[in-house]
């Protein structure tokens, strides 16, 4: 496996100067914007267009259901009493037209469309058991339906396979230590599995590669290959994924020193194509998943192995401290406990708390 | 174990439930022997409070003996017997560190939902929704106790749970009250709200060298109450308070102003209404008419000192007044690790005797008739202490108020 091989999947992530706190966002506008690295198949362009022809037609189709719901009860072979359900319908194929033209990269759009034909193929289905109902003109209809729908996933893969929008998150916390040691503890990879959540393992090969093991979306397991980009003790760590990563992602920690003798200020910024692209982005946040809110948990989790020597856990959170995982602030019993994903014996105890030896701290 | 559980607006019940474990190292398991119902215990009871759950277990006033530590509890052992503050404080944090423990950054694993609804996150509170970290609260047998070495303090044997348990929150907030007027010998001190907070804010005042203390409520008995501790005093159904105090005080206001009433502040009717309907319609999630009205009376250049707990958004605010008068506003959820010590020494010392303030001490299982009547009768009713054990679970509860105008409802 190459890393240095170029990939149109892949993040265009590159920070040749490890000071810069512009590289990552830089990269997020790069993805999908980058001709040369095209994948075979529709190009860009012309998976754009296929895109505007289908927002259209979705346009035309929804204005017909809205305005001449009978006819086209009449063309489909669907009864006429449903004309209520074809104008939702209408509305439902003007939105997401409108989806489409709205937004740069209209995938979103578009796989409201499959969503959508989904919806139309089983109402068409419904109707074909009706038993009154003309089964020529609902099969004609269906399979209509049913090429609509191929192209429309067609143009959704396309789009999304042109890179989508890679997830872009940032967080930044102050830890009450010397930015040498904060580093350190992260630079210690093993550590990382024990104030963030979804990483299940991180092994260090040397070399500056890692083999990382982490929960997605659904409980199913993800596992990529980084590599170091730069590191330079006591200052900053990115890396990047390589090839055949599950998760295509890259990113950039780094501490510096708080004024006043405050401690460390930590940020970090990482950019990852989601399992499932944005439709599985989406789903991901449906549970809570927020990119942003899992990083600044996951750094106050830091904070408190650093400052307390564990991660911090109350009656509610054992499970988690997203809105659904929250129990009621009442204590666990024992089965709960046994289930319960963030308790701090399962984060390791390696790193004993050394909060009482002065002179650690870097403020009093 | 038994434990007092929230299940919506007006429905607390005593139930059982598991008894609590040890899940961080610092942690320390007390066996509660007396708790209190707090006022802002009622801001939960009347759901005004948001992010709670179904069967959360309330209670933040609480004391007992430490019947088990975690392996990296250094300052406690097991039959220690214990007040527990109600912010949980990690002791290490820069805010810890500075004394500010109700602003601990390490406390409260849900930072993240106060930090949507108040900007940033305050500390950790046991038994007060999840917005505060989702700890089970000390109105129950037993509680956990995190980071052991800082919170509780250990109390000599000679003094009854009565005369220390208000250790864990009001004495030390109604000082606190008091401590950010700022007080100079001779100054004038008006104190918003009688019940448990204000009458320690009242007594606290006068230790700080107030002259005078004025004392603002509704209700007779938590006014008589005042003046037993040396206030003078409005009703304000009686009386119009800005034109009663500045009588007073020859016009000029008071020196200094405490709001310990909060977000569920009464007022004459229509004001009232006015902010019952905009916290009914959502518009505003608390009633701030005592602030304002703190805001308005206190004279030029003074402190309006806010210990009374808000949670939200308040309506028509008079930053006007704040602004050319020079006012200053200090607020915090006290901080009552700073001020165990000191205050545990004052009641030593015969300073101050904190039992005034009870007027029911009930078993645990009557914690949801307590609530009621702590929230629906005000006059009969100031402090509950709630007793477990074997104690509480027998009968002859009675009042231990000097007078028999308190008893307990059968």
């Amino acid at each position: 496996m190459n890393p240095e091989q170029s990939n149109p999947e892949r993040l265009n992530f590159d920070p040749g100067d490890p000071s810069s706190t512009r590289n990552l966002q830089r990269t997020s506008s790069s993805l999908g914007n980058n001709d040369a690295e095209r994948k075979p198949g529709l190009p860009s362009a012309s998976a754009k267009k296929l895109a505007n022809g289908l927002g259209w037609f979705s346009i035309g189709l929804g204005a017909a259901e809205l305005l001449a719901p009978r006819a086209i009860a009449s063309i489909t072979g669907v009864s006429k009493q449903r004309t209520g359900l074809i104008r939702l319908y209408g509305l439902r194929e003007i939105a997401a037209g409108i989806m489409i033209f709205s937004q740069e990269n209209p995938e979103a759009g578009l796989w409201s469309r499959v969503a959508g034909d989904a919806m139309d193929l089983a109402s068409l289905g419904n109707a074909a058991r009706s038993p009154n109902a003309s089964r020529g003109r609902i099969a004609f209809a269906t399979a209509n339906v049913l090429a609509v729908t191929a192209l429309d996933v067609i143009c959704a893969k396309q789009l999304s396979s042109n890179g989508g929008r890679g997830i872009h998150a940032k967080a930044s916390c102050i830890v009450n230590r010397e930015p040498g040691e904060v580093y350190d503890f992260w630079r210690n990879f093993q550590n990382l599995p024990r104030f963030m959540r979804h990483l299940e393992s991180v092994t260090d090969h040397g070399g500056g590669r890692s083999h990382w093991v982490a929960r997605g979306p659904a409980g199913m397991q993800v596992e990529w290959d980084a590599t170091m980009v730069a590191d330079v003790p006591g200052e900053i760590i990115t890396w990047r994924s390589l090839e055949n990563s599950d998760v295509d992602n890259a990113g950039a920690v780094r501490f510096e020193r708080a004024p006043g003798g405050r401690g460390t200020i930590v940020k970090v910024n990482i950019e990852y194509v989601p399992v499932g692209g944005v439709l599985g982005a989406a789903v991901a946040k449906l549970y809570g998943e927020e990119p942003e809110q899992q990083l600044d948990d996951d750094l106050r989790r830091f904070k408190q192995v650093l400052e307390v020597g564990e991660v911090v856990v109350s009656d509610a959170t054992i499970g988690g401290t997203g809105y659904f995982e929250q129990r009621p602030a009442r204590p666990a019993s024992a089965r709960e406990l046994e289930r319960a994903d963030t308790l701090p014996s399962e984060l390791g105890t390696n790193y004993e708390s050394d909060y009482r030896a002065e002179g650690r701290m870097t403020q009093s | 174990m038994r434990a007092t559980c929230w299940y919506g607006k007006h429905d607390v019940r005593v139930e059982e439930v598991p008894d609590p474990q040890i899940l961080n190292r610092q942690d320390a398991i007390v066996k509660i022997s007396s708790t209190a119902i707090c006022g802002s215990d009622l801001h939960m009871y009347n759901g005004v409070v948001p992010t709670m759950k179904s069967g959360d277990v309330l209670g933040h006033e609480f004391m007992g003996e430490v019947v088990e530590v975690g392996r990296e509890v250094r300052n406690l052992k097991v039959g220690d017997r214990v007040v527990v503050p109600f912010p949980i404080a990690c002791g290490v944090c820069g805010f810890c560190k500075a004394q500010a423990f109700s602003l601990c950054e390490n406390s409260n694993p849900n930072a993240w939902i106060a930090e949507k609804l108040l900007g940033h996150s305050p500390s950790g509170i046991f038994g007060y929704s999840h917005m505060t970290g989702g700890y089970a609260g000390g109105q129950a047998e037993y509680a956990r106790v995190p980071f052991a070495d800082v919170g509780p303090i250990k109390v000599p044997n000679h003094l009854s749970d009565e005369q220390v348990l208000f250790l864990s929150d009001i004495y030390p907030t109604g000082y606190m009250g008091a401590e950010m007027c700022d007080i100079k010998p001779g100054d004038t001190i008006a104190v918003w709200g009688c019940g448990p907070v204000g009458q320690f804010s009242i007594r606290c005042a006068f230790l700080l060298g107030a002259e005078r203390v004025i004392a603002i409520d509704e209700v007779p008995e938590r006014l008589q109450m005042a003046e037993e501790g040396g206030a003078d005093t409005i009703n304000f159904r009686q009386q119009n308070v800005y034109e009663t105090l500045m009588d007073m005080t020859g016009g000029r206001g008071p020196d200094a102003c405490i709001d310990d009433v909060g977000m569920e502040s009464h007022a004459p009717a229509l004001i009232f209404a006015y902010d019952r309907i905009k916290q009914a319609m959502m518009l505003e999630s608390d009633r701030p008419h005592a602030l304002r009205e703190a805001i308005m009376c206190c004279k030029n250049g003074g402190t309006i000192s806010v210990i009374g707990v808000y949670a939200g958004f308040i309506d028509k605010f008079p930053m006007g007044s704040v602004m050319n008068r020079s006012l200053t506003i200090r607020t915090g959820q006290a901080h009552v690790q700073r001020y165990m010590r000191p205050l545990l020494k004052l009641i030593e010392d015969g300073a101050i005797d904190p039992t005034f303030v009870i007027t029911q001490t009930l078993p645990l299982d009557e914690a949801p008739r307590a609530y009621s009547m702590f929230n629906y009768n005000k006059g009969e009713c100031i402090k509950v202490v709630l007793k477990t054990g074997s104690n509480g679970n027998g009968n002859g509860f009675s009042t231990t108020a000097k007078d028999d105008n308190y008893t307990v409802i059968q």
